[in-house]
């Protein structure tokens, strides 16, 4: 049988970009498996902009196939369905004594989701990024065939970070990794500005590593912010209780200049001079913001964008210059992100590259769009890349060279889904799946 | 000494998330409903999730012969048993409008058959002198309303069976409650546009959870329903008759 449809006006996280399509949300395999595909799968859309959205057409909302279909509490390995959300996966497993070994910034994405984006997260410059750590996976083809596919296949590294062009994932098979508990010890030191900044990240020992940047900071300031390294711990601590939830869209003074300068100097000063060290649950220490529900409303009803690019370290002048402007331009919000990473990635046109990763939030206006602008071509100067589960503005003509296994991923991609049903509004706007 | 529970209507999004519920205290879980592939996924997925045991039964709601299995299982269990029924389903009124044919099936499946293989399965409660028993009826069944009354009314008599159900368990410490959701987000509801006061699968398990723990009778899930048909249970036949809800 095939579940019903039902027409929603969607959008990515960032709530800048939307879309009018049709969804249906099964909740059992066999009702995807029946027919040839009719559009993309979708997960949570944690994506920030149109990653997860096919305006006028047809998605599977895959959240409902969230199940664990098989796992060995002696080796780790562990089959998921794709709907499944990470941060459940980590409460599920972190019960055995094991979890997933990448996980983003949000609990709330799902299984397909990061494979789609090859997701990393605080412990990319050790251990890589998310689809480093399948063992394969089940990869339903837009003609209806299931493959069962691994590393060792071509359509992997064109389905890692392949922002589900080549199939809707129904399953993955996991290497999960040992958890000595469920708590995190957390250092957290001050960087008063850029070079102590992106020395302190640059710690080939700790095993997670971020930093949080002010990134109103100006002059001798630029680049200061607070580095969290930290280290998972055999201690049992209490999660705390849910959050709350954002209840209404916040209007646009929430998060103006004044206000942001005073959130961010009061967030710097928290931490004291001489550093501390923490105990926190890990679900806490992974996805920070789920404890805030829907805080993509803080941002009101525009939404907002953000902007994230890896620059190589022969280039890391443009981090400066990058941050220059932005602090100029008064428009930042108070997240701002700058972390090291390694150069692992499972994909093709998956975003981890060796360098430094910045990521910052912008309420949406014309004035961040065109700050935005410069920042793109900044990071095309730079030699870097932006990263396509947070994008919603780059112009199409610098992501081929950006992204230089594109010719080799649309070749499989077309291959793979030679009717182009699985085309997603991101994959039309960059037109990714176009010969340049 | 791990909980048992069988778990009719298992494929629902309900009983899913029960299930889910469940296997997380580590009970053993028996999962019966006609979805075979379907129910080893969930049977998977609560083991991983820390349920004792699992298995998985086929039973059609409208062949009393397929209950026979599962109450020879049930009797070869130890200890308590408790039983859980998702099963149900819901044509839509105008369908039944087109095909008053429907309706039989439809009183099977909420209510003929759940009651037939509860009443089967009574004696064994009995003997045990303990247990639970999760019967999900529906708010639809408190009142007959114009866009839902052959749904509402197998649920009621559901309700109605439950509720003397509950009488004869309780004299052997066997505990009945009637669950009444009103709009969950499922399937079933997947595409009928925006429904009042809808919550998730998630929320109804842990309102069962929640309810059993203190022992409710009659539970409404989202609790905001118990007010909401009370005053609706009130309001005057021919004003009643007025509406188009």
């Amino acid at each position: 049988m095939t579940p019903r449809r039902k027409p929603a006006d969607l959008s990515g996280w960032g709530r800048a970009l939307r879309a009018s399509m049709d969804v249906s949300r099964p909740d059992r395999l066999a009702d995807i498996t029946c027919a040839p595909l009719t559009g993309p799968a979708i997960g949570a859309r944690r994506s920030y902009g149109d990653a997860a959205l096919r305006g006028q057409g047809m998605a599977t909302d895959m959240t409902r196939l969230d199940r664990i279909s098989g796992f060995d509490p002696r080796t780790g390995l562990a089959e998921v369905e794709a709907g499944a959300r990470l941060g459940d996966l980590l409460a599920a497993f972190s019960r055995h004594g094991w979890m997933p070994k990448v996980l983003p910034g949000t609990g709330h994405a799902t299984l397909g989701g990061a494979i789609a984006l090859d997701v990393h997260g605080k412990n990319h410059h050790r251990d890589g990024s998310f689809g480093q750590h399948l063992a394969g996976l089940t990869l339903l083809l837009a003609s209806g065939e299931q493959r069962q596919i691994t590393p060792a296949d071509d359509l992997f590294a064109a389905t890692l970070g392949g922002l589900g062009q080549t199939g809707i994932v129904l399953r993955a098979r996991l290497q999960l990794a040992k958890c000595p508990g469920n708590a995190a010890r957390v250092t957290e030191n001050r960087a008063d500005g850029l070079d102590e900044h992106l020395s302190l990240l640059d710690d080939p020992k700790a095993d997670y590593c971020v930093g949080w940047l002010d990134a109103t900071a100006s002059g001798a300031d630029l680049g200061r912010g607070i580095v969290e390294v930290a280290k998972l711990v055999a201690s049992e601590v209490r999660a705390r209780p849910a959050g709350r939830k954002v209840p209404f869209d916040a209007p646009a003074f929430a998060l103006s200049p004044p206000v942001v300068r005073l959130f961010n100097r009061a967030y710097f000063g928290r931490v004291p001079a001489e550093g501390r060290s923490i105990i926190r649950p890990v679900s806490d220490f992974f996805f920070p913001l789920d404890r805030i529900g829907d805080w993509n409303r803080l941002y009101g009803r525009r939404g907002f964008h953000q902007f994230q690019c890896v620059i190589p370290d022969r280039n890391i002048a443009a981090l400066r210059e990058m941050l220059a402007r932005i602090a100029a331009s008064g428009l930042a919000s108070p997240l701002a992100v700058l972390k090291r990473m390694g150069a692992g990635r499972a994909g093709l046109i998956s975003f981890p590259a060796e360098g430094y990763t910045l990521a910052v939030d912008f309420p949406n206006s014309r004035a961040a769009a065109a700050l935005i602008a410069t920042l793109h071509d900044l990071t095309r100067a730079a030699e870097g890349r932006i990263y396509f589960a947070k994008d919603s503005l780059c112009p199409p003509e610098l992501v081929p060279a950006m992204y230089p296994e594109l010719p080799r991923w649309q070749a499989l991609v077309a291959e793979a889904d030679p009717e182009r049903t699985l085309l997603t509004d991101l994959v039309r706007r960059l037109k990714l799946r176009e010969a340049p | 000494m791990t909980e048992t529970w069988i778990i009719l209507g298992a494929t629902s999004g309900m009983a899913r998330a029960f299930a889910r519920d469940r296997a997380a205290r580590g009970a053993s879980l028996i999962l019966c409903g006609r979805d075979m592939d379907d129910m080893q996924a969930s049977a998977a997925d609560a083991l991983a999730r820390g349920a004792a045991a699992t298995e998985v039964m086929a039973i059609d709601i409208r062949k009393p012969e397929t209950f026979t299995p599962i109450l020879d299982r049930a009797a070869s269990l130890a200890g308590l048993i408790n039983v859980a029924v998702f099963v149900g389903s819901m044509p839509a009124q105008s369908d039944v409008d087109d095909n008053p044919g429907l309706i039989a099936g439809t009183v099977t499946d909420n209510l003929a058959g759940p009651a037939t293989f509860l009443h089967r399965i009574a004696p064994m409660l009995e003997a045990r002198g303990g247990g639970f028993v999760v019967g999900v009826s529906s708010v639809s069944g408190d009142r007959g309303r114009l866009s839902n009354y052959v749904y509402g009314a197998a649920k009621s008599g559901f309700s109605t069976y439950l509720s003397g159900y509950r009488n004869r368990m309780a004299r052997s410490g066997v505990h009945v409650m009637t669950v009444k959701p009103g709009p969950v987000d499922t399937a079933m509801t997947y595409g009928m546009g925006k429904l009042p006061f809808m919550t998730t699968p998630e929320a109804v398990a842990a309102d069962i959870a929640r309810g059993l723990q203190k022992r409710r009778r009659i539970l409404y899930t989202a609790p905001i329903w118990r007010l909401i048909m009370t005053v609706i249970r009130l309001i005057p036949e021919p004003i009643f008759m007025k509406t188009r809800f």
